[in-house]
């Protein structure tokens, strides 16, 4: 692929959270351009994403990131072939606005506009630096809103293994943050606070993980739960006030890792997959990546961790989604809405 | 010169394309909670209604509210990426001032009522004046009876619009010289959107598309969305 534009240039549009991101992206795969623009510092006062907030900030960041992200790239809106947004799941006021604004510049382009799953997109921000990968690939999504294992077949065919019952993982990490006064986003402060802390100080619950998947009803062998565990950390340091925040910390992370990643490797394991990678914003934290390879190795397949970059939300991986649903499906209505919860594709 | 305004503050999503030739061609949609669906493919209509391609847009005009917040963000978002990928100027104008245009005939004081909802309307008051009408009381949000308290003082014969005066229209009815007008002028319409923004393009009142700037009149309310929330971080 060398630097010559040659067809299949698509720009993908992120807003469904608080990242708001486009990018650049030719044949699903060749990332011209990603920028994100970040507005955590606006939440963080509220340790928590604000979905009003959120909206406004989406609206302000909309036109310099679309720019920059043309720019960086070093295109002109008319060399656009396809335009992508992510219309769900995620908070409705914030979807609009990418939602809106893609098809805005598809009318004015005279392009295709492309409705994206943002699940299907974290599925595919792998891809983007490993267009070889192949399948069948276990995919685990951990982020602020999803926790699930995903079995990836093939281009857009997708059987869920299994999900949180209750809080996302991204979601445990805030709320003990908050508890332990980290503030937020939890994740970054939990993972470098562990570093110096002991994660064998205090045993924290890992539900529904036993020497033996088949032990476990069908519905529960990939589920996550990681509530209980949030109320143990917090009932814990109540008890024990004295308790080193760095030890609370590690004890908690290498809970909430241990369980992600001994499912992985169950489900690695039971459906023969040649491949196991890692997406979302939780795949950024270092312990995770680190137990996630190590797994992979252990298990004989290939493991794929991609950069943090590629992990937290962006617009390359809208674009790179997309290009495969354009390719598969041709573009969508203009008249598509956004819809907070909308689920991932799956065959039956 | 060529002007695109849309409209999405209220209850209706709205577009219209007009000039120094008055509005060419204009569509509205009621039924709230649908202008992401509804925009685009009305954007589209209109354009060809009017018989223009998009490239002969000069500059587009938008609602920036005060209004209801995801509906504003649907238009906004939509407005300020056409002018971006068209590389042509805006013209922000508000939501009130587009309610009281339509009104301009009356000598009366023109207080456009947006339904705020949980009770409360965004208001302001006009006057007309050659060509038009000026805004001699700046926007707020505030309840009913705080509005009708106000014309109350004012005691001069007033002519009350919008969704937001018909809804709460029992609280205004014991004042004198109170006049309501129809459901005709109860919405912001992009055909006046249009109109207002051709004068102020004569006059070159333009903003670059990172310069808009919404009229939000109320504090988001900083509630946590723990469940909705699918983003990473
Ligand atoms: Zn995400």
């Amino acid at each position: 692929m060398g630097d010559q534009l040659s067809g299949d240039t698509i720009l993908g549009i992120e807003t469904s959270c608080d990242e708001t991101a486009v990018a650049v992206v030719e044949r699903g795969t060749l990332v011209r351009s990603s920028v994100v623009s970040s507005q955590v510092e606006q939440h963080a006062r509220y340790g928590g994403v604000v979905p009003e907030v959120a909206g406004r900030a989406h609206v302000q960041q909309l036109v310099p990131v679309l720019a920059e992200a043309l720019a960086t790239a070093g295109i002109e809106g008319t060399d656009v072939e396809a335009v992508a947004a992510t219309t769900g799941p995620g908070l409705v006021g914030s979807l609009l606005v990418g939602v809106s604004s893609a098809k805005a510049l598809s009318l004015v382009w005279g392009v295709p506009f492309v409705s994206v799953n943002h699940l299907e997109a974290h599925l595919y921000a792998s891809f983007l630096e490993e267009p070889d990968l192949e399948m069948p690939l276990v995919v685990l999504l951990v982020s602020g809103g999803h926790t699930m294992l995903v079995l990836m077949e093939g281009h857009g065919r997708y059987r869920l293994l299994g999900s949180t019952l209750d809080d996302a993982a991204g979601e445990a990490y805030d709320k003990v943050a908050r508890y332990l006064g980290l503030g937020y986003p939890g994740g970054p402060a939990i993972d470098a606070l562990s570093v110096d802390g002991d994660p064998t100080a205090f045993d924290y619950p890992r539900a529904m993980v036993q020497e033996n998947p088949d032990t476990l009803p069908d519905d529960r062998r990939y589920a996550f739960s990681f509530s209980g565990l949030k109320t143990a950390v917090v009932n814990h340091v109540r008890n024990e006030p004295d308790a080193p925040t760095a030890d609370v910390a590690a004890s908690f992370q290498a809970a909430v890792v241990d369980a992600l990643v001994t499912k992985a490797r169950w489900a690695v394991e039971a459906t023969g997959a040649v491949g196991a990678c890692l997406g979302g914003g939780v795949a950024a934290n270092s312990l995770l990546r680190e137990r996630f390879a190590a797994m992979c190795d252990g298990a004989g397949v290939r493991a794929f961790v991609p950069s943090r970059a590629m992990c937290t939300d962006n617009a390359a991986m809208v674009a790179a989604a997309g290009w495969w649903r354009l390719q598969s499906d041709g573009p969508s209505p203009l008249d598509v809405g956004a819809d907070p919860n909308l689920s991932l594709p799956l065959l039956d | 010169m060529l002007i695109l305004g849309i409209e999405s503050a209220g209850a209706q999503v709205g577009c219209a394309v007009g000039g120094h030739e008055g509005v060419l061609a204009s569509a509205h949609a009621g039924r709230g909670r649908r202008h992401a669906e509804a925009l685009a493919p009305q954007v589209d209509f209109v354009r060809r209604q009017a018989g223009i391609e998009l490239s002969e847009v000069g500059a587009v005009a938008v609602d920036v509210g005060p209004g209801l917040f995801t509906g504003l963000r649907v238009g906004i978002a939509t407005a300020v990426s056409l002018a971006q990928a068209l590389g042509v100027p805006m013209i922000p104008v508000p939501s009130l001032d587009l309610m009281a245009f339509p009104a301009r005939w009356t000598s009366k004081v023109i207080v456009p009522a947006l339904d705020a909802r949980r009770g409360e309307l965004f208001t302001a008051l006009f006057r007309k004046v050659p060509g038009g009408v000026q805004r001699v009381r700046d926007a707020n949000v505030c309840t009913p009876e705080e509005l009708s308290a106000e014309l109350e003082a004012l005691d001069e014969p007033a002519l009350l619009l919008g969704d937001g005066a018909l809804r709460h229209a029992e609280a205004f009815a014991g004042l004198r010289g109170i006049e309501m007008a129809e459901q005709g002028l109860a919405n912001p319409s992009a055909r006046a959107l249009v109109q207002l923004a051709h004068a102020r393009a004569m006059r070159e009142e333009f903003v670059q598309p990172w310069e808009l700037e919404p009229i939000y009149l109320r504090q988001p309310d900083a509630e946590i969305n723990w469940s909705t929330r699918a983003g990473g971080a």
